[in-house]
């Protein structure tokens, strides 16, 4: 290994250290805001209270509002953004698009239709969780409807991948525009809820996205040596010993269920999954080994950072997507016209 | 290393209905520098993709060692042939020293680190092809030349018994381009490695290549030594152009002319 390389990947481990601490401290800072106010110390207190299953330590009053109300939000919160970061940046590498996100293949369109025909229709079949699984079923109809029509040949190509994504999300768009219009006084709920928000969220909901985006997560890093070849594109992978349709199949599937819970849990939430992406690979490079912890840490921060501002900064809560891209937005433009000018042209 | 022998039989290929190799018959074995040359459009670049595995021929078969082309799986096969394609294309911001060692994946467990012996092959190859100065730079901020033997590093580093380059040397500049041959043909007669080219220069394919496929419109024009292949008769057949044979102090200088234009 060449001396500078080694130099970056302990630039790259360092960075990923560093925003694995940020987020752990952030959440600590995050759960003590609010309309009660809770000092760090009685945070970490309520913390290892519950670990030990026993609660005599601090005031139960705090002790419920952090373990009940804050923390399965809080935590919801922060699984989502790193599932949503780190399913962008597998689907970049896989379309060699860089306009690519979770939701490129109709996953958002898809999880749209499913929530706002539940609420159009007011179904309660599965009780309170119909919105989520009818949400969870039209992304994965969707995906299955997308990788059916591009995958005939067994190749997956990007391109029509990106193709079918795109008209499929267009027949679907004009089906919740449909919708919307059917839906009358109701158009409200569904406008809010595409808009995407963490309010009351439980620690099901949290199992849920932790446990499909740790476990995705795992799929991917398994594959990122394969993604970063993918990057040469199809011809000159396969000639390096890469699966390239089989990668990409297995691939597309875990980086589009990550996006399907997190979307059926949050509702759509933009700009993590596209920006983070971009922004992690300015600051430690195109390796995937890195870039995918990267991003899953950078998505969390940014998404907790946009949800605690909604929560106990604003004065009323403000549909989080819409946060993550005032947030996002500047702190990524600052990035790219810096890397911009520090490179030669020519 | 193994050696390898490709074994070609009545391959047929064709998108649609559109015919592009006819009953190809052809042997490749190691020890010797092949050059396949052919007119734009003659199937050169297709047949390549047929010795590669990534396209399946519509009949025929293609056999490597004895085993069909298809029946080995991606690593194994990565194993046994380098592919140094006409076109590449890099999206992301890796480095050439990253995109080099690139070539040992097949080689490296998943779980694992590249060994000491991966990368004294990349190093090796990344003198061989004058890209260790650049090992550092980003590959898209490359000039062409620099990208071609970038690519051509990471074939050598994959250190497979079979070559396969499709005009590998189309963007090097002169010297580079004698310094490639040079190891091409050095890898055929001293390793005895089986080396395939496509090659549009037909007084490079002359000076370096021990064999010659001609091919034209998807058949075999003539195959052999340069002396039984490049002649002015094929050369007018298979290109329309008049060739001119000239000794010079390099060795047989071929040039050519249009006659009668239009």
């Amino acid at each position: 290994m060449t001396a500078v390389s080694r130099i970056q990947t302990a630039r790259a481990g360092l960075i990923i250290a560093l925003l694995a601490i940020s987020l752990g401290v952030l959440v600590v800072i995050a759960t003590g805001m609010g309309f009660i106010p809770i000092a760090p110390g009685e945070i970490l207190g309520a913390l290892w209270d519950g670990l030990r299953g026993a609660a005599d330590s601090i005031d139960p009053l705090h002790q419920s509002v952090i373990l009940e109300v804050r923390l399965p939000r809080i935590l919801t919160a922060v699984s989502v953004g790193f599932g949503l970061a780190v399913a962008g940046t597998v689907f970049q590498g896989l379309l060699l698009n860089p306009l690519a996100d979770p939701f490129t293949l109709g996953v958002s369109s898809g999880a749209a239709f499913g929530a706002a025909l539940a609420l159009l229709l007011g179904l309660t079949f599965f009780g309170s969780t119909t919105l989520c699984v009818m949400a969870f079923a039209g992304a994965t109809i969707t995906l299955f409807a997308v990788i059916g029509i591009s995958g005939r040949d067994g190749e997956l190509s990007p391109t029509n991948l990106i193709l079918s994504g795109v008209i499929v999300s267009a027949i679907l768009s004009a089906g919740l525009s449909f919708i919307k219009y059917l839906a009358d006084e109701r158009v409200a709920v569904i406008v809010f809820w595409l808009m995407g928000s963490f309010v009351s969220r439980t620690w099901n909901d949290l199992l849920l996205t932790a446990g499909v985006g740790l476990a995705g997560f795992a799929v991917c890093l398994y594959y990122s040596r394969d993604l970063n070849i993918m990057s040469l594109g199809t011809r000159s992978a396969k000639s390096l010993g890469v699966d390239t349709g089989r990668t990409r199949m297995i691939l597309l599937l875990t980086a589009s269920l990550i996006s399907a819970v997190c979307v059926s849990v949050s509702g759509i939430i933009g700009f993590v999954g596209l920006i983070i992406p971009h922004l992690m690979r300015f600051v430690v490079g195109p390796e995937n080994r890195w870039l995918l912890p990267a991003s899953g840490f950078g998505g969390a921060i940014l998404l907790l950072t946009a949800d605690t501002l909604t929560r106990a900064v604003l004065p009323h809560e403000v549909p989080i997507g819409v946060l993550t891209a005032l947030i996002g937005g500047p702190v990524f433009c600052w990035i790219f016209s810096r890397t911009r000018s520090g490179k030669r042209h020519g | 290393m193994d050696s390898v022998i490709y074994d070609i039989k009545k391959v047929c290929f064709g998108y649609g209905n559109t015919r592009i190799l006819h009953d190809l018959d052809l042997t490749f074995e190691p020890g010797m520098l092949h050059a396949i040359v052919g007119p734009n459009g003659s199937g050169k670049s297709t047949l390549l993709d047929l010795m590669s595995g990534h396209l399946m021929p519509t009949s025929g078969s293609m056999k490597i060692s004895g085993t069909p082309v298809s029946d080995h799986s991606s690593p194994r096969l990565a194993r046994l042939i380098a592919l140094v394609p006409q076109e590449f294309d890099f999206n992301f911001p890796f480095s050439v020293f990253d995109a080099v060692l690139m070539g040992r994946h097949p080689h490296i467990p998943r779980f694992s680190h590249p060994s000491d012996k991966d990368m004294s092959l990349v190093d090796t190859a990344m003198k061989k092809t004058d890209t260790a100065h650049l090992a550092d730079r980003i590959l898209a901020e490359l000039s062409g030349g620099e990208k071609q033997r970038t690519v051509f590093a990471r074939a050598l580093a994959q250190n497979t018994p079979a070559l396969l380059l499709d005009e590998p040397t189309a963007s090097m500049d002169i010297r580079h381009t004698l310094v490639a041959m040079t190891e091409l043909k050095r890898l055929a007669r001293k390793e005895n490695r089986t080396v395939i080219t496509v090659l549009h220069d037909l007084n490079l394919a002359a000076e370096f290549c021990d064999r010659i496929i001609m091919l034209n419109k998807g058949r075999i024009h003539a195959q052999g030594t340069v002396a039984e292949t490049l002649t002015t008769d094929t050369i007018r057949d298979v290109f329309g152009v008049h060739a001119d044979f000239i000794d010079t102090p390099n060795g047989l200088h071929i040039s050519y002319g249009i006659k009668e234009l239009p």
